[in-house]
């Protein structure tokens, strides 16, 4: 699973990894914010941006080939847009869906690969993200492992009594509707099993942090260069 | 000597209508471990959901002497730990460090004291090789070990286990059940299984459609509701053998 992977990224110990959330969520926003705003044929800003990129993977110490793999699963949906975009008449249009989705993707995946959950919504939290937003983003990607697996388990189940996979193509589309659905009841259930097993422990509506943050000058040093640099690339 | 648990005349009924707990008295003293058996749906968890206060229904509750109350739930909270059935609704946190240092923290701890207690917690149950793992990366023994660190790391004085060996095979459970016998608290144990309970239990419980109908010894239990086997005697004396 991509979670698994990127997850275990985030462990890593380069300078990257080191720096703190909020300086790289602030340099990440900057980043998408000169890509939107670049011209599609810039190609000069655009290869900057993208060896900037690069150059970040590997000074993580990320899997380079493995990350712009990972980056690629933005394509079906940039794509589907693009092609329409490219009929509709506007090639620039098309061409820049695609290049700026496909960079962006890859620029989230280095700051979570280098940066672990808990501690980039603690910096999300502390840059004024809404709190809501933040434990369901925690608890969304805590859970997508064991929900994928209960899927999993009940497309199994399917498929051993399924028999000929030609005949009742109705039924198997009615059978993949009443799946999702007890997938959504389990979900809703769980969750007050969760909430349960936090009351248990004296949650108080407020998650504890065990790691505090410290935005020393080096942080700031990074979060300003990068926007400088990008900025200065983009208006040039 | 002021018992740890003390429940009298609980009843509970939810919103459908459906009565969870008539009229359940029970008492748990130090130094015991009782056996929590009845059928899916006699009240069991309902019942231990009470004692520390996720539930609420009518009567008196009393833990370690202090009626439970809203007032009271932080202080009656930090005696009692509740290791819930299914380990994955329990370990919630991205890593187990995170998961087990979440109740001290709630207590009140600082960071330093937090994860000094999760670090204790986690050697006690041998799982101090995993504290950057996350939790889907490990076996369902070590998440229920985990699950239990959680508990230990807030140093209660009470136990309530929901049918800990569930999903354990049987070299996860004799473990599970070497653990148990070696931690000091008194322990109040939901299951099914005769022999778990043969193995860890000094008294036992039954609980029929909400309510309390009989208490004795595990073998006294099981051979009066003739739960599980119907030559657990035998068995019995072949379990005293197993290396538990």
């Amino acid at each position: 699973m991509h979670h698994v992977h990127v997850d275990a990224w985030s462990r890593g110990a380069s300078v990257l990894h080191r720096r703190d959330p909020r300086a790289k969520i602030v340099a990440l926003i900057v980043f998408l914010v000169v890509l939107a705003t670049t011209p599609p044929n810039a190609y000069v800003t655009l290869g900057i941006d993208a060896a900037l990129l690069i150059a970040g993977i590997l000074i993580a110490g990320l899997p380079l080939a493995s990350l712009l793999a990972r980056a690629m699963i933005v394509l079906p949906f940039s794509l589907t847009f693009g092609i329409i975009s490219w009929l509709a008449g506007d090639r620039w249009r098309a061409i820049g869906l695609i290049e700026k989705s496909y960079l962006s993707t890859a620029a989230v995946l280095l700051v979570i690969g280098t940066t672990s959950l808990a501690v980039l919504i603690n910096g999300m939290e502390r840059l004024g993200a809404p709190r809501m937003l933040a434990l369901v983003t925690q608890f969304l990607y805590r859970y997508l492992f064991v929900i994928s697996e209960q899927a999993q388990h009940m497309r199994l189940a399917a498929q051993s009594r399924q028999g000929d996979p030609r005949v009742h193509r109705q039924g198997r589309f009615r059978a993949a509707a009443g799946a999702l659905s007890i997938l959504f009841a389990r979900s809703y259930h769980r969750a007050e099993g969760i909430h349960r097993a936090m009351l248990a422990r004296g949650f108080k509506r407020q998650f504890p942090l065990l790691h505090t943050l410290h935005f020393r000058s080096s942080d700031a040093i990074f979060a300003c260069l990068t926007a400088a640099f990008l900025i200065l690339v983009r208006i040039q | 000597m002021t018992p740890l648990i003390e429940v009298r005349d609980l009843h509970f009924h939810y919103e459908d209508g459906t009565h969870a707990l008539e009229g359940v008295n029970f008492v748990l003293n130090a130094g015991e471990t009782v056996a929590l058996f009845g059928a899916n749906g006699s009240g069991k968890t309902t019942f231990v959901l009470h004692l520390n206060g996720v539930l609420h229904g009518e009567g008196s509750i009393r833990i370690c002497g202090i009626p439970l109350s809203k007032e009271t739930l932080p202080a009656i909270r930090a005696k009692i730990g509740l290791v819930f059935q299914d380990s994955d609704e329990q370990l919630f946190m991205p890593t187990v460090i995170e998961d087990v240092s979440f109740g001290p923290l709630n207590l009140g701890l600082s960071a330093e004291e937090a994860m000094a207690q999760a670090k204790a917690a986690l050697e006690q149950v041998g799982l101090d090789h995993a504290l950057n793992k996350a939790p889907y990366h490990l076996s369902a023994g070590e998440k229920k070990r985990a699950a239990l660190a959680g508990v230990l790391a807030m140093n209660p004085e009470i136990l309530l286990l929901d049918e800990p060996n569930t999903f354990l095979d049987p070299p996860g459970t004799n473990n599970l059940i070497q653990l148990l016998k070696s931690l000091p608290q008194a322990k109040l144990i939901i299951t099914h299984d005769a022999y778990f309970a043969a193995a860890v239990a000094n008294r036992a419980v039954f609980f029929e459609k909400g309510k309390l109908v009989a208490e004795g010894t595990v073998r006294e239990i099981v051979e009066r509701f003739d739960w599980n086997y119907p030559d657990f005697a035998a068995d019995l004396r072949y379990s005293a053998q197993r290396r538990f």
